[in-house]
């Protein structure tokens, strides 16, 4: 087995008398998508904010190929190969297509303190942008506003910044949210051809979408892992069941 | 009524350049004197644009910066004109009456000073931001009148203007070109800054921090700099506005002055980088029309300002182009 | 130091305290409910101040006064609401900036050209002039502890009215979800003109009574405003509790400093030296005071967590 690219040991966080995250240790490996799933606030946004360096844990640990990041920021980790995409799009909507994904290429040769040549005209920062853009098919959308974007699109854009950070490990807050049928189905095309590129850890509430894509699967409920294991064994999990469909079933 | 920005640049330039011109081959020096004041106080605004329009920050404090660069004029010209030393510690200087000398202190002071304002005040943001460069501009102010050594409440008076090699300083209209290259050069560095990776993050930092963050930047620092480039643009027009009048007082530091950079950039249009130009022409052609009928021209500067708030966001440059400018 | 001057000024600056307590009471109030940062709120100061000193001087009556500059400043609150202020709750605080600064100029030269530029003179009735004998021997001016007596009473008035009235709970319940309130049938637009009024007339209060130790002009307000900035910058936007606090805080600090300060300073520098530079650093000391919270809590003291 290999080792994991992205890993939690025992994670704590608490909100006043709510746990968040209680003792939660999971893990990526190469070449996977590990879906983390479960129902609302069951704590996922909690879990994933502390991995990509937005909140600080109480207690437990992040490592990033081995390496303890639990107290860097987000940017340091974001520079060492973590890249995320946002539940709410979190894009500059003023600026282009383009100009989108060259913010992260910018970041990621370390380009933001060159002050005098052109940020559109830098030729690494480019090509870089826009095999992004190509790999995510937004390559004929080079020049339009982020605010005229369909839904999808900026979905496909914000998978694109993430590849512009030559990403080590990808970690994807519900890409699938609020998108329809259509674009659902591109989108699942497109995530499943990255796992080779980075694996990626995905937060999904589209289940569709999830049994599709995911290698194994991760139950968290009111901040707990109840279950780890392929899609068979999740769909088969007794406590899964007792935890989506009450003691009943 | 829509218009190519490029036109109106161009036209704006060209009135920059013809007006004084005229003025000269008629002999109005004042009309000379009007025009270098609408550019200095062009090249401060130009300074404040870099963070109110690109980086979004609103600083109701700029009123600092130009007031060290009149204070840094002021104090090493009034040494060099009473031949007395100025003990600054570590050295000790005669002062000096050579221009680039003062703009190269007055941007490094200005510069430094941002640093320290820039980290304090950048760990907040909005309303708190806002009110923190009020603050500080306030502070300074009070220190300034109470400085009894460089004339306190009253100012500093320099009796001759300061010297720039080759050039006879006293001439209005060489006064004029030296300013005007000035602004001509910070525009030009804005342009290329703007277009920077540089500044494409910074105007990203504005829209998203989170979305800097995660593209592997520091918001904070993006903004920090940014700051510390625009007090020292500001700074540098303080001492050129000091140099015009040939005179300093805490007046500069005024939360006034602070609030009027502002309105020239707004009228202008934000985030664009004639807009401060535009703005300061409008402004100083409005000080003059409007206070040569009235006394009381502010209460129309104020509605004025008033309908271009509630009525046109875009500024004037938005009005005749019909584009709005970045959104603070 | 004797220590009847270290009271004597403990009193000045709670005196200075609670007044920059009206302004910041109401500034924070605004900002809390409706989201706005209100330069013109100085205006409203000096709005209080000019009706109270025309009414008095008109009707030999101090009292009268103040009613007016109450009346006045808050139908000019309510007016600028109405008018202009009400546009600006969903814009952003740059367009408040702007559009309150426009009012700043358009008030400030407004009461120019009807008052003329020289200052007028608001004059404190017998009954409360003069001074009188604490107890410990100290003499001290009954008018200023008038002041703080008013000032704490208002205070006290402002946390019954936000704590134990119907009007109260809406209040908050803008501050903390503006939505809810629209939901529960609450008519937000005369709530706001209220609030906002019912800032104006502290604010008002505040220019009249601190208008008769003073001397009444234009522009008296906006070196006010910004202290009751840094006022509520230290005690976190929004709360009144740490807007009271601030005051106290500011007004101490401002006081104190400047008296104590350069005599300290004489300890240990020669006396000329030790006074001006001891003044200039007092002239600070607030600013560097608001510097250390910020340091310390981006959010001032009792400001909501971000």
């Amino acid at each position: 087995m290999s080792e994991p690219l992205l890993e939690t040991r025992t994670l704590v966080k608490s909100f006043g008398a709510l746990k968040a995250t209680d003792n939660v240790s999971i893990d990526l490996r190469p070449g996977e998508i590990h879906a983390v799933i479960g129902p609302n606030g069951a704590g996922k946004s909690t879990l994933i904010e502390q991995i990509c360096g937005g909140l600080v844990p109480d207690a437990g640990q992040v490592f990033l190929e081995g390496r303890d990041v639990s107290a860097w920021r987000t940017q340091a980790r974001a520079r060492a190969g973590l890249a995320r995409t946002f539940q709410i799009s979190a894009l500059c909507m003023e600026d282009s297509v383009l100009e989108n994904a060259l913010l992260g290429a910018i970041g990621a040769m370390g380009a933001s303190w060159r002050f005098w040549s052109g940020a559109l005209t830098r030729p690494e920062l480019r090509e870089r942008a826009e095999a992004a853009l190509e790999r995510v098919g937004l390559e004929d959308e080079h020049d339009t506003q982020c605010a005229s974007l369909s839904h999808g699109e900026r979905r496909q854009l914000e998978v694109g910044m993430a590849l512009t950070l030559a990403p080590r490990v990808l970690v994807m807050d519900e890409p699938m949210a609020g998108i329809g049928a259509g674009g659902s189905k591109k989108l699942t095309e497109l995530l499943d051809s990255l796992r080779e590129t980075a694996p990626i850890l995905l937060v999904e509430h589209d289940m569709d979408a999830v049994f599709a894509l995911a290698d194994r699967i991760s139950v968290l409920v009111y901040g707990k892992v109840i279950a780890t294991g392929s899609a068979q064994e999740i769909r088969t999990s007794r406590a899964v069941r007792e935890a989506y469909l009450g003691q009943e079933a | 009524m829509i218009v190519n920005e490029r036109a109106i640049n161009a036209l704006v330039i060209a009135g920059l350049v013809g007006l004084p011109l005229w003025a000269l081959v008629m002999d109005e020096p004042f009309t000379i004197t009007l025009v270098t004041r609408a550019v200095i106080l062009a090249l401060a605004a130009a300074g404040l644009n870099i963070i109110l329009g690109f980086g979004g920050m609103v600083s109701f404090g700029h009123a600092v910066f130009f007031g060290i660069g009149g204070y840094t004029m002021g104090i090493l010209a009034y040494h060099a004109q009473t031949y007395t030393a100025l003990d600054l510690g570590a050295f000790t200087t005669g002062g000096t009456k050579s221009m680039p000398l003062i703009w190269l202190a007055a941007m490094g002071l200005s510069a430094i000073v941002a640093l320290f304002i820039g980290l304090l005040s950048l760990r907040t943001s909005g309303v708190y931001f806002i009110m923190i460069t009020l603050a500080f501009g306030q502070m300074f102010y009070y220190f300034a009148i109470s400085w009894a050594q460089y004339g306190g409440e009253d100012g500093l008076s320099i009796y001759v203007r300061n010297d720039f090699p080759g050039l006879n300083t006293l001439q209005p209209i060489q006064f004029f070109a030296i300013c005007f290259a000035l602004l001509c050069i910070v525009l030009f560095v804005k342009a290329r800054l703007t277009a920077s990776p540089f500044g494409l993050a910074l105007n990203a930092a504005r829209q998203s921090g989170a979305r800097v963050e995660t593209a592997g930047l520091s918001p904070l620092r993006l903004k920090l700099l940014a700051f510390v480039i625009s007090g020292a643009i500001t700074g540098l027009a303080g001492a050129l506005f000091a140099d015009l009048n040939r005179f300093v007082s805490p007046s500069m530091f005024s939360w006034q002055l602070s609030g009027e950079l502002i309105v020239l950039i707004i009228i202008g249009g934000v985030g664009r980088l004639m807009g401060p130009v535009i703005g300061a022409c409008v402004y100083v052609a409005l000080e003059h029309v409007l206070g040569g009928i009235t006394e009381f021209w502010h209460v129309y500067l104020g509605l004025i300002l008033l309908s271009i708030v509630l009525f046109a966001r875009g500024g004037l440059i938005g009005l005749l182009t019909g584009k709005e400018g970045a959104h603070v | 130091m004797p220590s009847l001057l270290i009271i004597e000024q403990i009193l000045n600056g709670l005196q200075f305290g609670v007044m920059l307590f009206l302004m910041a009471a109401g500034l924070t109030l605004i900002f809390g409910v409706m989201g706005l940062i209100n330069l013109a709120h100085g205006s409203l100061y000096m709005v209080g101040a000019f009706a109270a000193a025309a009414v008095a001087g008109a009707t030999g009556s101090f009292f009268l006064g103040l009613v007016a500059a109450l009346v006045a400043a808050a139908f000019a609150g309510a007016i600028v609401e109405i008018v202009v202020i009400r546009r600006l709750y969903k814009a952003a605080h740059l367009d408040q900036v702007l559009a309150t600064f426009a009012l700043i100029l358009i008030f400030s030269e407004g009461t120019r050209w009807v008052f003329g530029s020289f200052p007028l003179f608001l004059d404190i009735p017998d009954a409360i002039s003069g001074p009188v004998t604490l107890p410990g021997g100290i003499e001290y001016p009954l008018y200023r502890l008038v002041l703080i007596g008013i000032g704490l009473a208002v205070a006290v008035g402002l946390w019954a009215l936000i704590e134990r009235t119907r009007i109260g709970i809406q209040i908050r319940a803008g501050e903390n979800d503006r939505e809810m309130i629209a939901a529960l049938g609450i008519d937000i637009s005369k709530l706001y003109t209220l609030v906002f009024a019912l800032g104006a007339a502290l604010a008002g209060l505040a220019g009249a009574l601190v208008g008769a130790i003073q001397s009444v002009q234009v522009g008296m307000g906006e070196p006010v405003l910004i202290l009751a900035f840094v006022v509520i910058v230290i005690g976190g936007i929004g709360s009144i509790r740490g807007a009271f606090v601030g005051a106290l805080l500011v007004g101490l600090t401002d006081t104190l400093g400047g008296v104590f300060l350069p005599e300290l300073f004489k300890l240990f520098m020669e006396a000329g030296a030790a006074q001006r530079s001891g003044s200039a650093i007092a002239s600070m000391g607030i600013y560097i005071l608001m510097g250390l919270v910020l340091v310390w809590r981006p959010t001032g003291l009792f400001g909501a967590r971000a």
